[in-house]
C-alpha cells in the first residue's frame, strides 16, 4: 500500500500542478508534453521498484539484507502482494475502486502506527519511498539532460542525409535546423541554403544571418517564391512546433504550403524536432484548435486603415477582417522523414515512439478529484 | 516531296461551325510563297461568346488578305477610345518584340537592315509585296546577334522573310502551297525565331546592343545610334560572378535547323553584356552577390539609375519626351501592373507618333519602325517588358509596315493613332468587360472568393458583382515586398465589400473557408502554364489541394507562343534590397549588416509559372476555356489580330 500510495499520490501531485500549467497555454503542446512524460516515469519507476520488490520477495527468505523484510515479512508480503496486484494489473473498474479505499486506508495506516512496529513500518514506507523519489528524480535528471542534448544528437545525423552540392530549403528559423546544418558543415559537406523569411515574425532574416556567419552559401528569398525555387531544391528541413500521435506536424504558418510544393516537385520532407515536441494527442481539427491567431498589427498598419474600420455601412459588423496565423498542420503524408534524437523514423513510426514515452492513462492530464 | 502532297481544300471535318461563317473568299491565284505547309487550312473556330451586344463580332478568321483592310471585326477604326487612363505609356522598345509574323521591320539586332523594304530574294517569294522584305545580307546576320544567338542566322531570317510573307498573305488558305524542305525549314525557323523574339521579360538588353551594331548598315542607322552614342562611358562595375561562356548555350551552326526557341539576351555571357552596355541608355551597374542561379537574367542595382536618367532628359533628342517619362515611371515603379504599362507605352507611342515627321529621303515605314524599335529598347533598360506590352509592339509595328506606300504622311500617321487607340479599346478595354461579364456568371451568393496580389480585372469583377448585388466574402492574399493587396484591399473596403486579409504564408488556413479562386495573370503561355505575379503558383496550388476551383482571369492579347516549364528559365528580377528591410518594422533590420556579405544573396522575384493542372479554367474575351486551349486561341486569333 505505501507504494501505491506513493506513486499515487506522487501522480496526483503532478496532475494537479501539470493541469494548471497547460491550462496557462494550451497551444503549447510541449508543457503537456513534458508534464505526460514525468507522469509516465512515475510510473514506470513505481513498476519497476515494484516488479524488483516482488523479486525480492520471492528471494526474502534467504536475504540477509533489508532488515524490514525480515522484521515483517508478513507484513511486508501483504504490502508487496497488494501493490503489485495495484500496479501490475492492468487498469479496470475494480482496480481503480480498488484505489481509492487504498489511499483511504493508507492514512490511518500510518496514524495508527505509534509502536516499534510503526515505527518500522514508516521507515519502510519513507525509505522505499524516498527510493520511489529518488529513482523519478533520477529520472527526471536523464530527460532534463536529453532536452538539453537534442540538438546534438540530431545533429549528429546531418552528415548522413546531406551530402556535397545540395541544395537545402527552409522557412523561417529554427534552432534545431540551424545546429543540424552547422554540424554538416563542421564535416566540410558543400551545400546552398535557401532560407524563405517566414513573415509575418520574418525570423528567416535572422537565420540567413546566422548561417552567413560560419560561411554557408545563403539565399533569401520571399515567402510567395518558395513554389518557384523549389524545383531546384534537393531537401526541405524544417522544424516542428510539435509532432502530433499520427504524424502529423505542428509548424510555424506557411509551411504546409511548403511541403505541397515539395511533394509536387518530389522533393524530401524532413521534419527535425526534439523528442520532446512528441504530442500524444491525436489532432482534431488542428487549424483552429492548435492555432493562435496573434495581433493583426504585423500585416496592416492600423494608421493607413483606420478609415476603412468604418462599423456603420454593415450594420455594425466590421467590412475588414485580418487574419495572423501562427501555426499551420502539415498531414503525415507528406513528410517524409522525422530526424529526432532518437534517429530518424517515418510517420507511421510515430505512434511507437509515443507508446515508448508516454502512458495511456495520462493522456488527459486531470487533477484527480479526491473522494 | 511536294509533289506527293495535293492542296488540300477540304474542310477540316472536325471542326464543327456552330456559328455561321461566311464563305472564304478564294485567294487570288498568285505564286504564293513558300508556305509553310504545317497545318490543316485554318477554319474559323466559333468560340460561342454570350449575348452581349457589342460591335466585337466574334472573331472569325479570314482568309482572305487585304493589305489594307483586314477586317478582323466590325470594330470602327475611328471609333473613340472609352476611358483609357490618361497615362504617359512607356515606350517599351520591345526589340524583343521581333514582328516577325510579318512584314514588319525586323528588330535591327537580328541584323536586318532597320525597317529597310528589300523584295525578298527568296526563290518563289513574290507575290504581294510585304511591306518589310528584307533582302539579309549573309554576312549581316553572321555578325548581327550580338546578345542573341540567332539559330540559323541567314536561313531563318529568310525563312523568317518568307514566314511573313507568308503570314502577310493572310494565312493559309484554302490552298496549300508546296514548299520545299528547305525552305519549310526555313519558314519554321523564320516563326520560331519570331515567336520566341516577341516577348520576354527577362530583359532583351540585346536590343541595345543589336541595334547598334546593325543599324550601322542601314540607313535609320542615326536614329537609333544617337542614344547609344549618348551614353558616356558606361559605368561598368565589373561584373561580380565571371561568367565562363557558356558552350551549351551558343548554338552551333548546326543547330539553326533543329527546333530552337530564340534565346534571348544572355546576361551570363560576359561579352554581351559587355557590348550590350556599350550601347545601352541607360546606366545600369550589376547587383553585387547574384544569385548563381538567375545568371541568365539581368540583375542590376537599383536606384541608380533614375538619377541618372534624369540628369539625361533634356540630352536624349531622339527619345520623345513622353517616352521618356514613361520609361521614369516604369523605372520608379509609378506605373505598374500588365494593363496599365501596355496601356501607358501605347499612348506615348501614339503621342510620339502624332509628333514625328519624316526626314527627307527617308521612307516613313522603316524611319517610323527604327524610332519605335529604338523607344522599345529604352524601355527595355528601365524595366524588362511584359509578355502584353511585347504583343502591342509587335501589333504596332505591324500596322506600321502595312501602312500602303501610296498615304500621305498625315493619313498615316492618323491611322497609326486610330490603330492604337482600336487596340487599347478593344483588346483590353472591351476585353476586360467581357472578362467581367464571364466571371461574374461564376459567382453565387454566399461565396467566398479568394484572390491573391492585386489584379485589374479580377478588382473590376468584384466591384461589378458587388454591385450587381451578389453576397459574398473576398479574401485578400498578400505577400512581400510589393505588398500590392494592401492598395486593393483599401479599395474594395471602401466600395463596401466585405474582406479578410491575410499574408500567403496563412492560405492554408484561410483556404477551408474559400469557395472559388480567382487570380489575374501576366500572360498564359502556350503550355498553358500561368505567367504572373510570384505567389500566384503557391496559391493556386493550395487551392487545388483543397479542391477549390481556380479561374484566371485574363485577356486574350495576354497570350503568348512562348512555353515555360518553370520559373527559373525566364523571369524578372527585382530589386533585392527590399527584401532585407521591411517596410513599416524597422526592428527588423537583421540583414542590413551583412548585406555585402560574399555568401548572402538576396533573391526577389517577380513572376512565377503556375503549372496548368492547378488552373480549372480561364477567362479570357474569347469565353472560358481551359488551359489546353491557350494555344489554340493563339493560333487562330493571333493571326487576326496581326492582321488588323
Amino acid at each position: 500500500m505505501p507504494y501505491t500510495n506513493q506513486a499515487a499520490s506522487l501522480i496526483d501531485a503532478v496532475r494537479a500542478v501539470g493541469e494548471q500549467m497547460i491550462a496557462a497555454n494550451p497551444v503549447e503542446l510541449a508543457v503537456g508534453n513534458i508534464v505526460r512524460r514525468v507522469l509516465h516515469i512515475i510510473r514506470e519507476e513505481d513498476l519497476s521498484s515494484t516488479t524488483t520488490a516482488i523479486e525480492g520477495l520471492g528471494l526474502s527468505d534467504d536475504d540477509v539484507d533489508g532488515d524490514e523484510n525480515e522484521d515483517h515479512p508478513a507484513l511486508s508480503a501483504a504490502v508487496l502482494a497488494a501493490a503489485a496486484r495495484s500496479t501490475l494489473r492492468a487498469p479496470s473498474l475494480q482496480t481503480l475502486l480498488e484505489d481509492i479505499p487504498v489511499s483511504a486506508a493508507a492514512p490511518p495506516n500510518s496514524s495508527s502506527g505509534g509502536d516499534s512496529e510503526g515505527r518500522s513500518k514508516s521507515a519502510e514506507k519513507s525509505s522505499r519511498s524516498r527510493k520511489l523519489k529518488h529513482d523519478v528524480i533520477e529520472a527526471m535528471n536523464e530527460l532534463i539532460q536529453d532536452i538539453d542534448t537534442c540538438h546534438e544528437q540530431i545533429s549528429e545525423q546531418a552528415v548522413e542525409h546531406i551530402h556535397q552540392n545540395e541544395v537545402i530549403l527552409t522557412l523561417g528559423r529554427s534552432r534545431t535546423v540551424k545546429e543540424f546544418l552547422y554540424a554538416a558543415k563542421e564535416k566540410k559537406r558543400s551545400f546552398r541554403v535557401f532560407v524563405a523569411e517566414g513573415a509575418p515574425r520574418y525570423q528567416g532574416h535572422v537565420l540567413a544571418k546566422e548561417l552567413v556567419a560560419k560561411g554557408l552559401q545563403t539565399t533569401v528569398i520571399t515567402d510567395s517564391a518558395v513554389f518557384a525555387m523549389i524545383s531546384r531544391v534537393n531537401m526541405v528541413i524544417v522544424g516542428a512546433h510539435a509532432i502530433m500521435a499520427n504524424g502529423g506536424v505542428v509548424a510555424p504558418v506557411g509551411i504546409n504550403m511548403v511541403a505541397l510544393a515539395a511533394q509536387k516537385h518530389a522533393v524530401p520532407f524532413v521534419v527535425v524536432a526534439g523528442s520532446h515536441k512528441l504530442c500524444p494527442l491525436y489532432p482534431h481539427n488542428p487549424e483552429v484548435l492548435l492555432n493562435e491567431l496573434k495581433s493583426p498589427s504585423d500585416l496592416l498598419d492600423f494608421g493607413e486603415f483606420s478609415d476603412c474600420m468604418d462599423f456603420g455601412i454593415q450594420g455594425g459588423s466590421p467590412l475588414l477582417h485580418v487574419v495572423n496565423p501562427t501555426f499551420d498542420y502539415i498531414p503525415p503524408k507528406l513528410v517524409s522523414l522525422f530526424i529526432t534524437d532518437t534517429g530518424g523514423h517515418n510517420p507511421s513510426y510515430i505512434y511507437r515512439l509515443i507508446a515508448d514515452y508516454y502512458s495511456a492513462d495520462d493522456l488527459v492530464v486531470q487533477g484527480k478529484s479526491t473522494s | 516531296m511536294d509533289h506527293r502532297r495535293v492542296p488540300r481544300a477540304v474542310i477540316d471535318p472536325k471542326v464543327r461551325q456552330v456559328l455561321v461563317v461566311t464563305p472564304p473568299i478564294p485567294r487570288p491565284s498568285h505564286p504564293r510563297p513558300a508556305r509553310l505547309r504545317r497545318r490543316p487550312p485554318l477554319r474559323p473556330i466559333p468560340v460561342p461568346t454570350p449575348t452581349l451586344t457589342l460591335t466585337l463580332t466574334s472573331p472569325l478568321r479570314r482568309r482572305r488578305r487585304d493589305a489594307a483592310l483586314v477586317p478582323v471585326g466590325s470594330y470602327n477604326p475611328s471609333e473613340p477610345l472609352l476611358g483609357t487612363p490618361p497615362m504617359t505609356s512607356p515606350s517599351s522598345r520591345a526589340d524583343a518584340d521581333l514582328n516577325f509574323s510579318d512584314d514588319a521591320p525586323s528588330p535591327p539586332w537580328i541584323g536586318r537592315t532597320g525597317g529597310g523594304k528589300v523584295a525578298s530574294s527568296f526563290p518563289g517569294s513574290s507575290g504581294e509585296m510585304m511591306a518589310a522584305a528584307k533582302n539579309l545580307p549573309k554576312s549581316d546576320l553572321t555578325t548581327a546577334s550580338v546578345v542573341k544567338t540567332l539559330p540559323g542566322v541567314s536561313e531563318t531570317n529568310k525563312g523568317a522573310l518568307v514566314e511573313m510573307q507568308a503570314d502577310g498573305i493572310g494565312a493559309t488558305g484554302s490552298q496549300k502551297q508546296k514548299t520545299t524542305k528547305a525552305e519549310r525549314r526555313a519558314i519554321q525557323e523564320a516563326q520560331r525565331a519570331a515567336k520566341a523574339a516577341a516577348k520576354e521579360a527577362g530583359g532583351v538588353k540585346s536590343a541595345a546592343a543589336s541595334t547598334g551594331e546593325v543599324l550601322a548598315a542601314s540607313k535609320q542607322a542615326k536614329a537609333v545610334k544617337s542614344p547609344s552614342q549618348k551614353k558616356d562611358g558606361p559605368q561598368v562595375t565589373a561584373p561580380v560572378s565571371s561568367s565562363e561562356k557558356k558552350v551549351g548555350d551558343r548554338l552551333p551552326e548546326k543547330d539553326r535547323k533543329k527546333d530552337v526557341p530564340h534565346p534571348r539576351m544572355q546576361f551570363d555571357d560576359i561579352n554581351r553584356v559587355e557590348k550590350a552596355k556599350r550601347r545601352a541608355v541607360v546606366n545600369q551597374s550589376e547587383a553585387r552577390n547574384r544569385v548563381e542561379l538567375f545568371r541568365h537574367l539581368p540583375q542590376y542595382e537599383h536606384g541608380t539609375q533614375l538619377p541618372d536618367l534624369e540628369a539625361k532628359f533634356f540630352h536624349l533628342d531622339p527619345l520623345h519626351p513622353s517616352v521618356y517619362k514613361v520609361g521614369l515611371q516604369y523605372l520608379s515603379g509609378d506605373i505598374h501592373g500588365g494593363n496599365a504599362r501596355c496601356i501607358a507605352m501605347l499612348l506615348a507611342f501614339r503621342e510620339a507618333i502624332n509628333d514625328y515627321s519624316t526626314p527627307p529621303k527617308k521612307s516613313l515605314v522603316r524611319d517610323l519602325t527604327a524610332k519605335v524599335s529604338s523607344y522599345v529598347s529604352f524601355l527595355i533598360e528601365c524595366r524588362p517588358l511584359s509578355i502584353s506590352m511585347g504583343n502591342a509592339i509587335r501589333f504596332l509595328k505591324n500596322r506600321i509596315a502595312k501602312l500602303p506606300h501610296t498615304m500621305s504622311e498625315l493619313e498615316a500617321k492618323s491611322s497609326l493613332q486610330s490603330d492604337i487607340d482600336r487596340f487599347i479599346n478593344e483588346k483590353i478595354v472591351l476585353a476586360d468587360k467581357i472578362i467581367v461579364r464571364h466571371a461574374f456568371a461564376k459567382i453565387r451568393d454566399g461565396d467566398v472568393l479568394l484572390t491573391y496580389g492585386s489584379s485589374s480585372v479580377v478588382e473590376m469583377m468584384l466591384v461589378y458583382a458587388h454591385e450587381q448585388g451578389k453576397q459574398f466574402r473576398v479574401v485578400i492574399v498578400d505577400s512581400r515586398p510589393k505588398l500590392e493587396g494592401q492598395a486593393l484591399l483599401h479599395r474594395l473596403v471602401k466600395k463596401g465589400l466585405n474582406c479578410t486579409y491575410t499574408h500567403i504564408n496563412a492560405v492554408s488556413y484561410i483556404m477551408h473557408e474559400v469557395t472559388r479562386v480567382f487570380l489575374g495573370a501576366s500572360s498564359i503561355l502556350s503550355n498553358g502554364t500561368v505567367y504572373s505575379r510570384v505567389g500566384t503558383a503557391c496559391v493556386a496550388m493550395v487551392a487545388h489541394s483543397f479542391r477549390v476551383p481556380v479561374l484566371i482571369c485574363c485577356e486574350a492579347y495576354k497570350f503568348h507562343e512562348r512555353v515555360q516549364l518553370d520559373s527559373i528559365c525566364s523571369n524578372e528580377l527585382g530589386d533585392p534590397d527590399v527584401i532585407a528591410k521591411v517596410s513599416g518594422r524597422k526592428d527588423l533590420n537583421h540583414l542590413s549588416n551583412c548585406v555585402d556579405n560574399e555568401n548572402l544573396q538576396l533573391l526577389n522575384l517577380m513572376y512565377d509559372v503556375t503549372p496548368s493542372d492547378y488552373v480549372s479554367m480561364i477567362i479570357t474575351d474569347y469565353g472560358m476555356l481551359p488551359p489546353t486551349s491557350v494555344p489554340v486561341i493563339v493560333r487562330e486569333y493571333r493571326r487576326e489580330q496581326l492582321w488588323i
